[in-house]
């Protein structure tokens, strides 16, 4: 229980998809001018990447290892990202439409956000069980969550204040970036 | 004559369209490798054969591919290179293999990748698109190697491994840990908009109203393509028979 605590904690903390391991940056980046898009966003990334590591975990432990093809986890993976992606979109659409409306247009941009194969990868690196995986994805894309809502919190109160020229737009959003990842420094230390 | 339009895709992958400079596609292997200048030639060499071999077969194929599953079609090229790469240097290179780790299947992600393919190989010639993959894939070395020997001059005081500076120099450490690869971009893309050079930050010339991100990311239209609209039906149907035939190989 202890441990599988630790792997949330350090999944949406301490190893912190975004800030530490510069997974996902465009949504984090493109989608983060305010809050409620963000944590539209932010929900959806927890949705889909909740359930694409279970099911790569499922498919490489259950599939790949038994035909003993796990080179193949690269390509499998993908596909099955961009399968599952698809198939969420189409089981919301049809029995949630108020789910659907709220995570909809960001399903799509999800495929190829490199957050979800590396969460994938990183499953598979680490020998993660069923369990684990499921665990460590959640926490990952909670881990997102949490940092691309702070980031477009903060956008939308420096949008009014008086950047130098030449910072205004994409610097000053990285330089806020910068600044996030050193206070997300402070939590290496709980475990 | 013949050779100055191959050598122009050189110039445009390099200086014209640089990836990471003027288009900004590719964040993510950017920031996350440029610790050290030396990694950055790997990461950039690595992505470079990668896309120099799908856009040649994407190329090759663009006949073959019909229209409506050319997305996985090219998901499936491009993940199949990455894994003999991937192979290749666990085999002949391993502490490369071990110093990119997981970004080098994620290089199958990489937007510079599946944008060219869409915007450029789909649509010319086998040897120009061969030779755009090879420019474009300059161009990111280049730009990365930059980013990370101003990462590790400043971070750790050495360029390329070679400690320069006097001992009484106090490398600023945090310019090699995370927060660091966020300050270099950031100052670098603010000297482009004080330069007014172009960039995708900077497109009217203003400099103020740019943003990073989809909106502004040429494989913006791709990816929606690959979500909704036509690609949707394709990608579902098509993506079950491709995974199970990668399985039987």
């Amino acid at each position: 229980m202890t441990e599988m605590i630790l792997i949330l904690i350090g999944a949406a903390f301490v190893n912190n998809v975004v800030l530490s391991q510069f997974l996902g940056l465009c949504p984090f980046l493109g989608v983060s001018k305010k809050t409620n898009t963000a944590a539209g966003m932010g929900f959806a990334v927890i949705f889909v990447i909740t359930l694409a590591s279970a099911l790569c975990s499922l498919v490489y432990d259950f599939v790949l290892v038994p035909l003993d093809v796990e080179y193949l986890q690269t390509i499998v993976f993908i596909l099955l990202i961009a399968c599952l992606v698809q198939f969420v979109e189409m089981v919301i659409k049809k029995y949630s439409i108020g789910l659907y409306n709220a995570l909809g247009v960001y399903l799509p941009l999800i495929t190829t956000n490199c957050a979800v194969l590396g969460v994938a990868l990183i499953n598979v690196q680490e020998d993660y069980g069923l369990l684990k995986s499921t665990i460590n994805g959640f926490g990952t894309a909670a881990g997102f969550t949490i940092a691309i809502i702070i980031m477009a919190g903060i956008r939308e109160k420096s949008e009014h204040n008086d950047v130098p020229k030449a910072f205004q737009g994409s610097p000053i959003v990285l330089i806020t970036a910068g600044l996030m990842a050193i206070a997300f420094f402070g939590f290496a230390g709980i475990i | 004559m013949k050779m100055n339009k191959y050598l122009e895709r050189i110039y445009n992958g390099i200086i014209k369209e640089n990836p990471t400079f003027i288009i900004m596609l590719g964040m993510c292997p950017t920031l996350a490798v440029t610790t050290s200048g030396m990694n950055g030639i790997y990461m950039g060499l690595t992505t470079t054969v990668v896309l120099a071999m799908s856009n040649l077969f994407i190329s090759a194929l663009r006949k073959q591919i019909p229209d409506k599953v050319r997305i996985p079609a090219y998901i499936v090229i491009v993940a199949s290179f990455v894994t003999i790469v991937q192979l290749l240097l666990e085999a002949y290179i391993p502490v490369l293999n071990e110093k990119l780790g997981i970004y080098i299947p994620l290089i199958v992600v990489n937007c510079i990748i599946l944008g060219r393919a869409e915007a450029y190989a789909a649509k010319n010639s086998v040897g120009l698109s061969l030779f755009d993959g090879i420019g474009m894939g300059l161009g990111f070395t280049a730009a990365i190697t930059i980013i990370g020997t101003i990462r590790e001059v400043i971070g750790a005081g050495t360029i390329f491994g070679y400690k320069f500076t006097p001992a009484s120099f106090e490398p600023v450490t945090i310019f090699v840990l995370a927060p660091g690869a966020f300050f270099v971009l950031s100052v670098l893309t603010a000297l482009q908009n004080k330069l007014k050079a172009p960039s995708a930050t900077n497109k009217s010339g203003t400099g103020s109203t740019g943003d990073l991100g989809c909106a502004n990311c040429k494989s913006a239209a791709f990816c929606e393509a690959a979500g909704s609209g036509k690609g949707e039906a394709a990608v579902v149907k098509e993506t079950p028979d491709t995974v199970s035939k990668g399985k039987e190989e």
